[in-house]
């Protein structure tokens, strides 16, 4: 269970580049739930993944995972809870160690590593079998630095990695958005296996409606830094692309009509 | 056989810069200038235990733990207090420098009529070989230079064999991650500012031995003694890397070493065709520069050179 109360973040607060980039967003993920937030650009939907994984403390508000309150744990502490994988395919994985060296130390995700030899047969041979279920053929490189593999490859085994220990929570951050149409869907396809074959708890950011629609149990919907809409349950079933596209606009246009009401009472009462 | 001998025992002492140097460039990613303060500090350290009678061994490896924490101060101040990586080298590197001569009392100390970790070594090799020299593939060298040789082979094996294994535990290969990908690494749960702190430690550390053990070979310490040691170890670093190709931790390691005895090697020879010492930092400041810049340049000058051989081809052909 993941509960967010009313973060708020204010980036360059008190210059002329103030921006408010959360305003107060809170939400709960039940167990086992896979959450999908897409928003506008500036929308803070990664933002708000941001302040969950602990890229930057917040300026109120808390963060709790199964009830404990991890507001104030640096990001690396937070890894014990939550498993990663980035926008940029090169970011999950260090490029100049190998396939294999990767995956050890993702096996001790959050861990005491200690002084024993990361990379036993034995490790190997559990490598090996993980590493085949991507289907890549992955397997037979596993001694290649990563940085001569491809960036959906790349992404694929950064999701192995966040994964290979059952993380609480699984944050994704635009992590399709970098890669080829093809190694993309890859992806997508392998993200959806695995989140529902380890049942895990998943929070997405995308700014792909259709991936929005396809994978996820719940939509989360981001304008303005705060959440306009949850879509679920049997209406979550029904919704279609068009469906969200139409609800943004709707966001926006009340949204400007806000701003004009504002601009006529401003001049009214000046 | 002297000279040979002499380039191969500086070479081994000096690998332990290398290590040091590469473990801050290559494998940290930390642009570290402590060096050439805190290889003098070793040697201030130990030189003067050594005049206070204490075991050299004990002074050797004082003179590693004071290059480890001139490393760790390093360390502290780019990750605690958001000093920039080179300049937080500078401070510490500038401030060793009256540290040194606090520690010395004066510009330098000289450790011919002390102990030296050689000592154990030398009493062997006496004793085998009955007399003060002694013949080593039919040269006849002094059984002292022998025994230094040995024994810095010893310790340089030792620390490698050592390292080596230390770099392929959990331990060692998130340290070497989070030079590689701090993002990744933090992702993974690993705090890189402290295996930052960590590695600069290590490797001064490392440093601080080679200038333990460089002021028992050459029988004293001096304040001055470090400067230009950042450019040596790099130089070696990048001899290293010409040697070895694909970059494993062992294969690095080894690499390291034997740049640092090729590099001097390479000194000696110079030194005899007459090289005036005066010019050695130089000309490895041109190395270094050369090394740096020459194999990009290199593809570049190819590159222009078949353009322009293919013009020529298109227009030569009907």
């Amino acid at each position: 269970m993941i509960e967010v109360r009313d973060i708020r973040k204010t980036f360059f607060a008190g210059t002329a580049n103030e921006v408010r980039a959360l305003r107060g967003v809170s939400l709960d993920i039940p167990e086992g739930c896979f959450v999908a937030v897409i928003g506008t650009n500036g929308s803070g939907k990664s933002t708000l993944l941001n302040a969950i994984a602990g890229t930057f403390a917040p300026d109120a508000g808390e963060v709790r995972i199964d009830g404990r309150d991890i507001t104030r744990w640096s990001e690396s502490r937070r890894a014990r809870l939550i498993g990663r994988v980035f926008q940029n395919p090169f970011a999950g994985t260090a490029a100049g160690m190998t396939v294999a060296e990767n995956l050890a130390i993702a096996m001790r995700r959050g861990q005491p590593r200690g002084l024993g030899i990361a990379l036993s047969r034995r490790v190997r041979d559990e490598m090996i079998e993980r590493v085949r279920t991507l289907k890549m053929g992955l397997e037979t490189r596993l001694d290649n630095p990563i940085g001569t593999l491809s960036g959906g490859q790349r992404q694929a085994l950064t999701l192995l990695m966040a994964t290979w220990l059952k993380p609480r929570l699984l944050l994704l951050d635009e992590h399709t958005a970098a890669l080829d149409p093809k190694s993309a869907a890859q992806v997508a396809e392998l993200t959806r296996q695995i989140i529902r074959r380890d049942k895990l708890t998943a929070l997405m950011v995308t700014h792909s409606m259709q991936q929005a629609v396809e994978l996820p149990d719940v939509i989360v919907m981001m304008h303005g830094g705060q959440i306009v809409r949850q879509v679920a349950g049997a209406e979550r079933e029904r919704v279609r692309v068009p469906d969200l596209l139409a609800a943004f606009d709707h966001v926006r246009r009340r949204e400007q009509l806000d701003e004009g009401v504002a601009g006529v009472l401003r001049a009214q009462y000046r | 056989m002297t000279l040979v001998m002499g380039a191969f025992t500086i070479g081994l002492i000096l690998s332990l810069l290398t290590i040091g140097v590469w473990l801050a460039f290559r494998v940290l990613r930390f642009t570290d200038i402590t060096v050439d303060g805190s290889l003098t500090l070793g040697a201030a350290v130990a030189a003067v235990l050594l005049v206070r009678g204490a075991p050299p061994w004990a002074a050797t490896l004082a003179g590693a733990a004071a290059g480890g924490v001139a490393g760790f101060t390093t360390g502290m101040l780019h990750t605690r207090f958001k000093i920039q990586e080179l300049l937080s080298g500078i401070l510490v590197m500038t401030a060793l420098y009256s540290v040194n001569l606090r520690v010395m009392g004066r510009s330098n100390v000289s450790l011919l009529s002390t102990k030296s970790i050689a000592d154990p070594a030398n009493r062997l090799l006496t004793a085998w070989a009955g007399g003060d020299s002694l013949l080593l593939f039919g040269w006849r060298v002094p059984v002292s230079e022998a025994a230094m040789l040995l024994t810095v082979l010893a310790v340089m094996a030792a620390i490698g064999l050592l390292l080596r294994v230390f770099l392929v535990t959990h331990f060692g290969t998130a340290l070497r991650a989070a030079g590689d990908n701090a993002q990744m690494i933090r992702a993974q749960g690993v705090d890189n500012r402290h295996m930052q702190v960590f590695g600069l430690c290590c490797a001064n550390a490392l440093v601080g031995l080679a200038g333990a053990l460089l002021a028992q070979y050459q029988g004293f310490a001096d304040v001055q003694m470090g400067i230009g040691m950042i450019v040596w170890g790099l130089a070696s670093v990048i001899i290293g890397e010409a040697l070895v190709s694909r970059v494993t931790p062992g294969l690095a390691l080894a690499g390291a070493v034997m740049g640092t005895i090729l590099f001097r090697l390479l000194i000696a020879i110079a030194l005899r065709w007459g090289l005036n010492p005066n010019d050695l930092k130089l000309v490895t400041a041109l190395f270094v520069f050369a090394a740096l810049v020459l194999p990009g340049q290199a593809k570049a000058w190819c590159a222009r050179a078949r353009r322009l051989a293919d013009n020529r081809k298109g227009r030569g052909a009907p």
